[in-house]
């Protein structure tokens, strides 16, 4: 199976990167840009075909490694 | 005061501490990243500043997975002294050794320049060796030392008296201008700017010494 993670900030976590990006977009000319929010995108290869059992793995993947659950969250898609 | 300093692929500031515990008069251990155990008899472990690990996922994400970080981990769970500058601070946060965690600067820009802080408590080994608020210069040298932490962890920090240091003009964004923060216990200590390197005359300051002194001296009565 195949899992994809995404991790963000928490929304009540600043994200100096996506202010960054959303200037940029505006001096752009793209004036229709409200919040930009930056993340990160992991794809993860897995040998188990138990979409539950990848389920869980990942989640804690997740907790232990990919995400810092202080100032980010994330979500798991099994594919 | 034996010291075990720790090098991770990617550490640039680990002689430069090792420097910083010996004019203390330290006996010092450099300790590779993939040692299980930590020399016998290590009273404080020095996390270096650096890229550990390229900076890939998070910084200090990856080498606090490392085999050294468990045993780490055991030293402070024992009762250790641990020293954390820079990545060596970010390491220790994503240990979850200190609360909180190191975002990137607000202003976006890698910032490389000597700043002040105010000592915020003298209550540990490492701030004894100052007064009450004194002002020392330490350099700064990160792109990643923006000091998160939610309203919660900031009331249990000032009120246990846990912030070391504050930054006189805050540099890049963090909360309450927190600078280096200490553990429950005040042994762990982790904080951005380079105490080590502020040792020297040559180095364009000496206001670092006296918090490795004051080290040496805690463990030259224990």
């Amino acid at each position: 199976m195949k899992a994809r993670v995404h991790v963000m900030l928490k929304d009540a976590v600043l994200d100096p990167q996506g202010e960054a990006v959303r200037h940029a977009l505006t001096t752009l000319g793209f004036a229709d840009v409200g919040r930009v929010r930056q993340g990160k995108v992991i794809d993860i290869d897995l040998a188990t075909t138990d979409r539950a059992a990848a389920e869980a793995e990942v989640r804690a993947m997740c907790e232990k490694l990919l995400a810092n659950t202080v100032i980010e969250k994330f979500d798991i898609e099994i594919v | 005061m034996k010291a075990a300093v720790i090098t991770f692929p990617g550490s640039n500031c680990d002689r430069d501490l090792a420097r910083g515990f010996e004019l203390a008069g330290a006996e010092v251990v450099q300790v590779w990243h993939k040692e299980t155990e930590l020399p016998a008899g290590t009273d404080i472990v020095g996390v270096p500043g650096g890229y550990s690990y390229g900076d890939y996922l998070r910084c200090g994400a990856i080498a606090a997975q490392s085999p050294v970080a468990r045993a780490i981990a055991a030293h402070a769970a024992r009762g250790g002294y641990v020293l954390g500058i820079c990545n060596g601070f970010q390491v220790l946060t994503e240990m979850r050794l200190l609360p909180g965690a190191l975002m990137r600067n607000a202003g976006l820009k890698f910032i490389c320049k000597p700043v002040t802080l105010r000592v915020a408590t003298t209550d540990s080994a490492y701030t004894a060796g100052y007064a009450a608020a004194t002002e020392v210069v330490f350099p700064v040298a990160h792109h990643d030392g923006n000091y998160s932490i939610d309203a919660e962890g900031l009331a249990r920090l000032q009120g246990d008296d846990r912030v070391a240091f504050r930054y006189a003009a805050n540099p890049n964004g963090s909360t309450d201008d927190i600078a280096g923060v200490l553990s429950p216990n005040r042994r762990v200590l982790g904080m951005m700017p380079h105490p080590e390197r502020a040792v020297e005359a040559a180095q364009g300051g000496t206001d670092g010494s006296a918090l490795f002194r004051a080290l040496a001296g805690v463990m030259a009565s224990a």
